[in-house]
Protein backbone atom coordinates (compact mmCIF):
# COMPACT_ATOMS: atom_id res chain seq x y z
CA UNK A 1 0.00 0.00 0.00
CA UNK A 2 1.56 3.30 -0.83
CA UNK A 3 0.95 6.01 1.94
CA UNK A 4 0.55 9.60 0.92
CA UNK A 5 3.29 12.07 0.69
CA UNK A 6 2.41 14.11 3.99
CA UNK A 7 4.19 17.09 4.75
CA UNK A 8 5.33 17.52 8.15
CA UNK A 9 6.04 21.51 8.32
CA UNK A 10 5.96 22.01 12.17
CA UNK A 11 9.03 19.17 12.21
CA UNK A 12 10.76 20.74 9.44
CA UNK A 13 10.42 24.08 10.78
CA UNK A 14 11.88 22.68 14.13
CA UNK A 15 14.48 20.48 13.05
CA UNK A 16 16.20 23.14 10.21
CA UNK A 17 16.92 25.32 13.66
CA UNK A 18 17.63 22.60 16.36
CA UNK A 19 19.90 20.47 14.64
CA UNK A 20 22.07 23.44 13.77
CA UNK A 21 21.73 24.24 17.88
CA UNK A 22 22.93 20.79 18.49
CA UNK A 23 25.62 20.60 15.96
CA UNK A 24 27.19 23.46 17.63
CA UNK A 25 26.66 21.80 20.86
CA UNK A 26 28.63 18.72 19.70
CA UNK A 27 31.25 20.75 18.78
CA UNK A 28 31.39 22.69 22.10
CA UNK A 29 31.28 19.18 23.49
CA UNK A 30 34.18 18.20 21.24
CA UNK A 31 36.77 21.32 21.98
CA UNK A 32 35.59 20.77 26.04
CA UNK A 33 37.14 17.25 26.33
CA UNK A 34 40.00 16.01 28.52
CA UNK A 35 39.89 18.61 31.07
CA UNK A 36 35.93 19.09 31.42
CA UNK A 37 33.07 16.57 30.25
CA UNK A 38 33.43 15.70 26.99
CA UNK A 39 35.33 14.92 24.39
CA UNK A 40 36.03 13.47 21.25
CA UNK A 41 32.96 10.32 21.78
CA UNK A 42 30.48 12.35 23.16
CA UNK A 43 31.10 14.98 20.50
CA UNK A 44 30.49 12.41 17.88
CA UNK A 45 27.30 10.88 19.73
CA UNK A 46 25.91 14.21 19.87
CA UNK A 47 26.71 14.77 15.99
CA UNK A 48 25.54 11.75 14.87
CA UNK A 49 21.97 12.59 17.37
CA UNK A 50 22.08 15.89 14.85
CA UNK A 51 22.39 13.82 11.49
CA UNK A 52 19.46 11.53 12.87
CA UNK A 53 17.16 13.87 13.58
CA UNK A 54 17.90 15.54 9.49
CA UNK A 55 17.30 11.87 8.35
CA UNK A 56 14.40 11.79 10.82
CA UNK A 57 12.50 14.85 9.33
CA UNK A 58 13.62 14.50 5.79
CA UNK A 59 14.02 11.41 3.55
CA UNK A 60 16.83 9.08 2.50
CA UNK A 61 17.31 10.67 -0.64
CA UNK A 62 17.37 14.50 0.04
CA UNK A 63 19.69 13.61 2.74
CA UNK A 64 22.12 11.82 0.57
CA UNK A 65 22.26 14.88 -1.96
CA UNK A 66 22.72 17.18 1.62
CA UNK A 67 25.84 14.76 3.03
CA UNK A 68 27.46 13.25 0.54
CA UNK A 69 30.25 11.49 2.82
CA UNK A 70 30.45 7.91 2.79
CA UNK A 71 30.38 7.30 6.68
CA UNK A 72 32.05 4.31 6.22
CA UNK A 73 35.42 5.73 5.38
CA UNK A 74 35.25 7.96 8.09
CA UNK A 75 35.66 4.98 10.05
CA UNK A 76 38.92 4.47 8.68
CA UNK A 77 39.98 7.75 8.24
CA UNK A 78 39.16 8.71 11.99
CA UNK A 79 41.76 5.42 13.10
CA UNK A 80 44.24 6.51 11.02
CA UNK A 81 44.67 9.85 12.50
CA UNK A 82 44.43 8.34 15.60
CA UNK A 83 47.30 6.07 15.33
CA UNK A 84 49.41 9.06 13.22
CA UNK A 85 49.19 10.99 16.40
CA UNK A 86 50.13 7.93 18.26
CA UNK A 87 53.01 7.11 16.07
CA UNK A 88 54.58 10.83 15.91
CA UNK A 89 55.28 10.76 19.47
CA UNK A 90 57.64 7.64 19.06
CA UNK A 91 59.65 9.83 16.27
CA UNK A 92 60.85 11.67 18.66
CA UNK A 93 62.06 9.03 20.82
CA UNK A 94 58.87 8.89 23.30
CA UNK A 95 56.62 5.98 24.25
CA UNK A 96 53.77 5.20 21.89
CA UNK A 97 51.05 8.14 22.68
CA UNK A 98 52.98 9.98 24.58
CA UNK A 99 50.86 13.58 25.03
CA UNK A 100 52.29 17.14 25.41
CA UNK A 101 50.56 20.30 25.67
CA UNK A 102 51.51 24.24 25.34
CA UNK A 103 49.93 27.38 26.31
CA UNK A 104 49.70 29.84 23.04
CA UNK A 105 48.95 33.10 22.81
CA UNK A 106 46.09 33.35 19.88
CA UNK A 107 44.54 36.52 18.50
CA UNK A 108 41.32 37.64 20.07
CA UNK A 109 41.27 33.83 21.86
CA UNK A 110 43.28 34.96 24.74
CA UNK A 111 45.97 31.95 25.95
CA UNK A 112 44.75 28.86 24.48
CA UNK A 113 45.91 25.49 25.96
CA UNK A 114 47.40 23.15 22.73
CA UNK A 115 47.74 19.50 22.82
CA UNK A 116 48.16 16.57 21.06
CA UNK A 117 45.46 14.51 22.35
CA UNK A 118 43.34 17.02 20.24
CA UNK A 119 43.95 15.40 17.20
CA UNK A 120 43.41 12.01 18.56
CA UNK A 121 39.96 13.29 20.21
CA UNK A 122 39.60 14.20 16.42
CA UNK A 123 40.04 10.30 15.65
CA UNK A 124 37.94 9.09 17.93
CA UNK A 125 35.23 11.51 16.92
CA UNK A 126 34.95 10.52 13.33
CA UNK A 127 35.63 6.83 14.25
CA UNK A 128 31.99 7.10 16.49
CA UNK A 129 30.53 9.65 13.83
CA UNK A 130 30.79 7.00 11.16
CA UNK A 131 30.16 3.61 12.73
CA UNK A 132 27.30 4.93 14.71
CA UNK A 133 25.64 6.56 11.47
CA UNK A 134 26.32 3.40 9.29
CA UNK A 135 24.27 1.13 12.22
CA UNK A 136 21.70 3.21 12.17
CA UNK A 137 21.21 3.87 8.34
CA UNK A 138 21.82 0.21 7.49
CA UNK A 139 19.47 -0.80 10.01
CA UNK A 140 16.94 1.24 8.20
CA UNK A 141 17.32 0.26 4.87
CA UNK A 142 17.37 -3.07 5.47
CA UNK A 143 13.71 -3.19 6.39
CA UNK A 144 11.98 -2.84 3.36
CA UNK B 1 15.76 24.95 55.28
CA UNK B 2 16.60 25.22 51.67
CA UNK B 3 18.24 21.76 51.78
CA UNK B 4 15.04 20.22 53.39
CA UNK B 5 12.99 21.83 49.76
CA UNK B 6 15.36 20.48 47.69
CA UNK B 7 15.02 17.04 49.54
CA UNK B 8 11.37 17.21 49.55
CA UNK B 9 11.63 18.11 45.71
CA UNK B 10 14.15 15.36 44.88
CA UNK B 11 12.08 12.58 47.03
CA UNK B 12 8.68 13.85 44.84
CA UNK B 13 10.39 13.61 41.71
CA UNK B 14 11.78 10.81 42.02
CA UNK B 15 8.17 9.10 43.31
CA UNK B 16 6.43 10.75 39.67
CA UNK B 17 9.85 9.17 38.12
CA UNK B 18 8.97 5.67 39.35
CA UNK B 19 5.15 6.31 38.69
CA UNK B 20 6.26 7.11 34.89
CA UNK B 21 8.41 3.96 35.06
CA UNK B 22 5.45 1.82 35.64
CA UNK B 23 3.01 3.22 33.23
CA UNK B 24 5.65 2.68 30.49
CA UNK B 25 6.03 -1.34 31.45
CA UNK B 26 2.25 -1.13 31.66
CA UNK B 27 0.87 0.91 29.68
CA UNK B 28 -1.72 -0.17 27.41
CA UNK B 29 -1.37 1.15 24.47
CA UNK B 30 1.89 2.79 22.52
CA UNK B 31 1.39 6.28 22.80
CA UNK B 32 1.30 6.03 26.58
CA UNK B 33 4.51 4.10 26.58
CA UNK B 34 5.30 7.26 24.78
CA UNK B 35 4.49 9.99 26.67
CA UNK B 36 5.54 8.59 29.73
CA UNK B 37 8.83 7.62 28.50
CA UNK B 38 9.32 11.35 27.59
CA UNK B 39 7.97 12.39 30.66
CA UNK B 40 10.68 10.40 32.46
CA UNK B 41 13.36 11.94 30.25
CA UNK B 42 11.98 15.30 31.45
CA UNK B 43 11.78 14.33 35.24
CA UNK B 44 15.36 12.85 35.37
CA UNK B 45 16.59 16.65 33.42
CA UNK B 46 14.78 17.92 36.64
CA UNK B 47 16.82 16.09 38.98
CA UNK B 48 19.84 16.79 37.36
CA UNK B 49 18.91 20.56 37.91
CA UNK B 50 17.91 20.67 41.76
CA UNK B 51 21.11 18.52 42.36
CA UNK B 52 22.93 21.44 40.79
CA UNK B 53 21.49 24.05 42.88
CA UNK B 54 22.30 21.57 46.07
CA UNK B 55 25.58 21.24 45.51
CA UNK B 56 26.01 24.95 43.73
CA UNK B 57 27.62 23.92 41.22
CA UNK B 58 27.56 24.58 36.81
CA UNK B 59 29.56 20.81 36.43
CA UNK B 60 26.50 18.89 34.92
CA UNK B 61 25.00 21.21 32.45
CA UNK B 62 26.30 19.75 29.80
CA UNK B 63 24.34 16.30 31.14
CA UNK B 64 20.69 18.34 31.20
CA UNK B 65 21.43 19.21 27.76
CA UNK B 66 22.57 16.27 26.13
CA UNK B 67 19.55 14.45 28.14
CA UNK B 68 17.27 16.98 26.50
CA UNK B 69 18.69 16.71 23.13
CA UNK B 70 18.20 12.75 23.14
CA UNK B 71 14.78 12.57 25.03
CA UNK B 72 13.57 15.09 22.15
CA UNK B 73 15.03 12.31 19.52
CA UNK B 74 13.65 9.75 20.95
CA UNK B 75 9.86 11.14 21.42
CA UNK B 76 10.03 12.46 17.98
CA UNK B 77 11.19 9.15 16.38
CA UNK B 78 8.71 6.95 18.44
CA UNK B 79 5.92 9.21 17.38
CA UNK B 80 6.70 9.12 13.89
CA UNK B 81 6.99 5.31 14.32
CA UNK B 82 3.33 5.43 15.58
CA UNK B 83 2.35 8.06 12.54
CA UNK B 84 3.64 6.12 9.49
CA UNK B 85 4.83 2.75 10.18
CA UNK B 86 8.15 3.90 9.35
CA UNK B 87 10.60 5.62 10.96
CA UNK B 88 12.93 6.97 7.85
CA UNK B 89 11.27 7.76 4.69
CA UNK B 90 13.39 6.33 1.50
CA UNK B 91 12.04 8.79 -0.56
Amino acid sequence: MKQLKTNNVMLHTLVRIVSFVVLAFSIYLFFAGHNNPGGGFIGGLMTAAAFVLLYLSFNMKTLKKALPFNFDLLIGGGLLIAFLTGVTSMLFGFPFLTQFFEYVQIPFMGEVELTTALPFDLGVYLVVLGAALTIILTIAEDDK
Amino acid sequence: MFGIILNIVLIMLSLNIVICFIRTLIGPSLPDRILALDALGMQLIGVIGVIMIAQDTVAYAEVALVLSILAFIGTVAMSKFIERGVIFDPD
